[in-house]
C-alpha cells in the first residue's frame, strides 16, 4: 500500500507540470490585458503601455513562463497583479470558507442521501421509492441560485432566523459560523443530496439483489442489520466515488453559491481573478485545484481497499 | 479531567468574548461598485481605489457641492497678483498614520508622482515650472502663464485625487503601486485585514484634526464618524439588496435601477441622490484612425441613431433618474449649455445610412465591441446595434466581457486586424461637467483618449478655458468648446443618469451626498 501511494503521489508531478504548462499559455493567449484594467477607465493608450512594461507582461511569453516555473520550484506562487499580495496569502484567506462550505455540504447531502438512497432501495418501486426520487430528481434538476434566493427570501428576509449573506470565521464564535453556513449549505447540498441518493439506490439494489442478502434475511437478521451492515457497506464503493467527486467539484466550482451567499471562497476568487486577467492568482489557483483532485482521487483510491477488502494495491 | 473540560470551556469563550469586543465597536458596513483591489489611487483611475483613497489620504484642497475648491490641508494661501505663482501653508496638526508629521516634501513628491500620472495632474504640471519648499509647512508653486484651474484640479473628487502620501512613498515610479497605504486622512488602512474581493477595513484615526467648516461634498470636515469602516465586497446586486432591507449593511452605493422600487418601499431604508450633478453620462465612442469614422460627415450621421429616450428607457427605466442632454458637458452642471445640440435634433436611421453612403461607406461591417457582462454598458450597446441595423448598417458586433472591452480599445490596428470601430462607455457626472476634468472631450490626437480624435482647435479651447479669468469667460469658452466637440463628434452622448444611495436611516446618520466619489467618513451610526 505505502509504495501505491508514493507511485501515485510521484505520477502527481508530471500531472501537476502539464497543468501549470496549459494554464499559462492559454491565459496569456485569451484576450484581455491586466494592464489596461488597472490603468483604468480614463487612462491612455500610453499609461496602459507603461503599466504592462513595469509588470512584464511585455516580455516574451517563454521568458515568462521560465521566471514562473522559478518562483513555483522555490515555493513561491507569486504576487496578484491588482493587490500585490502574495498569491499564497489570497489561496490561505480562502480556505477556510471553502473548507467549511464544502464540509457543511457534504454534511447535509449525505446525511440526506444515504438514507434516502437506502429507504429508497428497501421499498423499491413503492410509493415512498417514487416519492423519493421524485424529491431527488426535482433536488437536482433545481437550479442553485434558484433555491439559494428562495432561501433567503423567507428564511432571512420574511422571517429573519437566518443571515442573509456573509461567512462568519469560526474565530467569531462557534454559533454566528454555523449560522452563516446553514442556507448555503442546504442550497448546495440539495442538489448533492439527489445525485448521492439515486448513486445509493442503483447500488442498493444491485446489492440487495445478490444471494448473500437473501441468506441473511433467511436467517432472520434484523432488516436494518442487513440494509446498514450487509447490503450498504458492500454497496459504498461508488458512494464514495460519488462523494469524493462531490469533494473536488466543491472545492474549485461553487461560484454560484458563493456568490449569491456571499462567502469568500476560492471560486469566487478564481472568477474574480479570471475577469480581472490576474494571471498570477489563476495560475496559482488552477494549480492547487489539481492538487487537491489528485489528492481526492488518491484517498478514494484508498478507501476503496478499506470498503471492499477483495481490493488490494 | 475537570481541568480539560475547563481549558475547552476556556477556547470556546474566548472567541465569544472576541466577537463581543468587536460588537462594541461602531462599524459602518458598507458595499461599493466594486471591490477594492488596489491601494494606490493614483496608480490607477479606478473609482473604487480613489474611494479608499479618499479614506486614507488627505488632499491640498476639497471641492465643495457646488465644485467650488476649498481648502483641506492647506490652513492658507496666496495667490499673487500676476497669478503665477501660489503659496500654500499647510494647516497645524497635520500627521501621517505612523505618526510622523506632513511637510512640504511629502507634499512636493506627492504632487509630482500625481502630475506624472493622472490626466488633469498632467495638464496641470505643464503649467507649472517649479515647486518649491520655503519651510516645512509652506511652499510655492510656481506657473510658467495662469491656469484658472489649479485649486479646482488639486481638490477634484474624481480619479485620481491629489492624494498627499508620505515622501518614501511618493517617490514610487508612479508606474508602479506604492507597498503600504499609510495616509494622514481620517482613517487609517488595515492592511492586516483586506481580504481582495472579500472585504477592506478601515479604522478611525484618533489623532486626525478635522477643519471646522460644515461637511460639504469632498470638501469641509472630515470627522471620523465610526470606529471602523468595512467595504464589503458582495457581487450578487440581489444578495446586497436583501441584506440592506435585513440590517446586514448600512450603505449601498449604487443599487441597480431594478431594485429601486423595492428599496423604496422598504422600511429603514432611504435613498439620496448622490448630489446635485447625476452620477453618470453615457457615451458611444467612434475610432476617428479607421474608415468610415475617419470622415467627419460618417460620424455626424450616427447622430441620427441616437434616441437619448430609448438608451435611457432600457439602461434606467424610471424617469425620474434620468435626463435627455443633448450635450458633452453634464446637464445641470455648472457649464451645461446647447452648443451644438442641433446635431442631434432627430433618430432618423434612414438618413443616417444616406448620410454615411456620402461620406464613403459602402457596407464595410463596422466592428462594435458588445461588452456582454456589464450593468448599464451591455444593454445600451445592444440599443445601439439595433439601431444601426434598423439603418441597413452592417454591424460586426462582438461579444465579450469588458475586460476584453478595455484590453482592445486600446489596439489602434485596423478592426479587420484586432481594432475596432465602435465601443460604448460611461463617465462621471461630475468629471464630465468640467471641460478641463472631462478627459473625453479632448481631442489629442495619439495622446488622447482611445478612439483617439484629432482636433487642434477643440484643445486650443480646452486650454483657454484653464486659463479663463472669469467664470463668464469659462461660460463662454465652454459654449464654443461643446460646439466644435459636437462637429467633430468627440462623443456621442446618450443621455444621463442618477443612481441614488440607498442606506439604512434608521441605523446610519450624516450621508454626505458627493456624486462620483461616496464620501464615508463622516458617517455615523445611530
Amino acid at each position: 500500500m505505502t509504495s501505491y501511494i508514493v507511485r501515485r503521489l510521484f505520477a502527481t508531478l508530471p500531472v501537476m507540470a502539464v497543468v501549470a504548462l496549459f494554464v499559462f499559455f492559454l491565459l496569456r493567449f485569451a484576450p484581455g490585458d491586466p494592464a489596461a484594467i488597472i490603468a483604468g477607465d480614463d487612462a491612455t493608450a500610453e499609461s496602459i503601455a507603461a503599466v504592462r512594461v513595469k509588470l512584464g507582461l511585455d516580455r516574451p511569453m517563454v521568458e515568462q513562463f521560465v521566471v514562473w516555473v522559478g518562483q513555483l520550484l522555490q515555493g513561491d506562487m507569486g504576487v496578484s497583479i491588482f493587490s500585490n499580495l502574495a498569491v499564497t496569502r489570497l489561496i490561505a484567506q480562502r480556505l477556510e470558507p471553502t473548507v467549511a462550505l464544502t464540509l457543511s455540504t457534504l454534511f447535509v447531502a449525505v446525511a440526506l442521501a444515504v438514507p434516502i438512497g437506502v429507504v429508497a432501495a428497501w421499498k423499491a418501486r413503492k410509493l415512498v421509492d417514487r416519492l423519493a426520487m421524485a424529491f431527488a430528481v426535482l433536488g437536482f434538476a433545481m437550479p442553485t441560485f434558484v433555491l439559494a434566493y428562495i432561501l433567503i427570501y423567507f428564511f432571512a428576509v420574511q422571517w429573519q432566523l437566518l443571515p442573509v449573506q456573509g461567512y462568519a470565521p469560526i474565530k467569531q464564535g462557534f454559533w454566528p459560523f454555523v449560522e452563516s453556513l446553514i442556507l448555503p449549505s442546504v442550497a448546495l447540498g440539495i442538489t448533492y443530496m439527489a445525485l448521492i441518493a439515486r448513486i445509493t439506490r442503483a447500488s442498493m439494489l444491485e446489492v440487495l439483489a445478490q444471494d448473500y442478502i437473501r441468506t441473511a434475511n433467511s436467517k432472520g437478521l434484523a432488516t436494518d442489520r442487513v440494509l446498514l451492515l450487509h447490503a450498504l457497506k458492500n454497496a459504498a464503493v461508488p458512494i464514495v466515488t460519488v462523494i469524493g467527486i462531490g469533494i473536488a467539484l466543491l472545492i474549485s466550482g461553487v461560484v454560484i453559491t458563493e456568490t449569491v451567499f456571499n462567502i469568500p471562497g476560492l471560486g469566487r476568487l478564481t472568477v474574480d481573478a479570471v475577469l480581472k486577467r490576474d494571471y498570477p492568482v489563476v495560475q496559482g489557483l488552477i494549480l492547487v485545484f489539481a492538487g487537491a483532485k489528485v489528492l481526492v482521487n488518491l484517498i478514494i483510491d484508498i478507501s476503496y481497499a478499506f470498503l471492499d477488502p477483495r481490493i488490494r494495491y | 479531567m475537570f481541568r480539560r473540560i475547563l481549558a475547552g470551556a476556556l477556547a470556546l469563550a474566548v472567541p465569544f468574548a472576541a466577537a463581543d469586543v468587536q460588537a462594541q465597536e461602531k462599524v459602518l458596513k458598507a458595499v461599493m461598485h466594486a471591490d477594492v483591489r488596489v491601494i494606490d489611487p493614483v496608480w490607477t483611475t479606478q473609482t473604487i481605489a480613489n474611494i479608499h483613497g479618499a479614506l486614507i489620504y488627505d488632499t491640498l484642497f476639497g471641492n465643495d457641492g457646488n465644485q467650488k475648491p476649498q481648502p483641506q490641508m492647506v490652513g492658507k494661501y496666496e495667490i499673487s497678483p500676476d497669478r503665477l505663482t501660489y503659496t500654500f501653508t499647510l494647516r497645524d496638526g497635520l500627521k501621517f498614520h505612523d505618526g510622523s508629521p506632513v511637510t512640504t516634501k511629502d507634499v512636493i513628491a506627492s504632487l509630482k508622482r500625481w502630475g506624472a500620472k493622472d490626466g488633469v495632474g498632467q495638464r496641470l504640471m505643464g503649467f507649472v515650472t517649479k515647486m518649491e519648499p520655503v519651510d516645512d509647512k509652506t511652499f510655492t508653486m510656481v506657473l510658467r502663464e495662469p491656469y484658472g484651474m489649479v485649486l479646482e484640479s488639486l481638490g477634484k473628487s474624481q480619479s485620481s485625487i491629489a492624494a498627499i502620501m508620505r515622501e518614501k512613498d511618493a517617490l514610487t515610479d508612479p508606474q508602479q503601486q506604492v507597498k503600504e497605504a499609510v495616509g494622514s486622512g481620517p482613517y487609517m488602512f488595515a492592511k492586516d485585514q483586506w481580504v481582495p474581493g472579500s472585504k477592506a477595513v478601515y479604522l478611525k484615526n484618533k489623532d486626525y484634526v478635522p477643519r471646522t467648516e460644515a461637511p460639504s461634498s469632498f470638501a469641509g470636515a472630515k470627522i471620523p464618524g465610526v470606529d471602523r469602516i468595512e467595504l464589503v465586497w458582495i457581487s450578487d446586486p440581489q444578495t446586497t439588496m436583501s441584506a440592506l432591507i435585513n440590517g446586514e449593511i448600512d450603505f449601498y452605493e449604487q443599487p441597480t435601477n431594478d431594485f429601486l422600487p423595492l428599496l423604496e418601499k422598504a422600511r429603514g431604508v432611504k435613498l439620496m441622490k448622490t448630489g446635485k450633478i447625476d452620477s453618470t453620462q453615457g457615451m458611444i465612442r467612434l475610432n476617428h484612425l479607421h474608415p468610415p469614422f475617419d470622415n467627419v460627415k460618417a460620424r455626424q450621421a450616427m447622430y441620427y441613431l441616437i434616441n437619448q429616450e430609448d438608451f435611457l428607457r432600457t439602461i434606467v427605466g424610471d424617469p425620474k433618474f434620468y435626463r435627455v442632454c443633448k450635450g458633452l458637458l453634464t446637464c445641470g452642471g455648472p457649464y451645461e449649455n446647447d452648443g451644438g445640440s442641433e446635431l442631434m435634433k432627430e433618430y432618423n436611421p434612414k438618413k443616417a445610412l444616406q448620410l454615411l453612403k456620402e461620406a464613403g461607406y459602402k457596407g464595410e461591417p463596422i466592428t462594435v465591441l458588445s461588452a456582454t457582462d456589464h450593468a448599464t454598458i451591455t444593454p445600451a450597446t445592444q440599443v445601439l446595434v439595433q439601431a444601426m441595423r434598423e439603418a441597413g448598417i452592417n454591424v460586426d458586433a462582438q461579444s465579450m466581457d469588458w475586460g476584453s472591452v478595455v484590453t482592445r480599445r486600446a489596439k489602434k490596428e485596423p478592426p479587420a486586424q484586432g481594432g475596432w470601430n465602435i465601443f460604448v462607455t460611461t463617465s462621471g457626472g461630475v468629471g464630465s461637467s468640467n471641460p478641463v476634468l472631462h478627459t473625453w472631450i479632448g481631442a489629442a490626437c495619439d495622446k488622447g483618449l482611445f478612439g483617439w480624435p484629432c482636433d487642434p482647435e477643440v484643445e486650443k479651447l480646452r486650454n483657454a478655458f484653464g486659463m479663463a479669468a472669469t467664470e463668464e469667460e469659462r461660460k463662454k469658452i465652454a459654449k464654443e468648446l461643446q460646439t466644435r466637440a459636437m462637429e467633430q463628434v468627440v462623443f456621442l452622448p446618450f443621455g444621463q443618469w442618477d443612481t441614488p444611495i440607498a442606506f439604512r436611516g434608521d441605523k446610519i446618520d450624516n450621508v454626505v451626498p458627493n456624486t462620483g466619489l461616496a464620501v464615508l467618513w463622516g458617517i455615523t451610526k445611530k
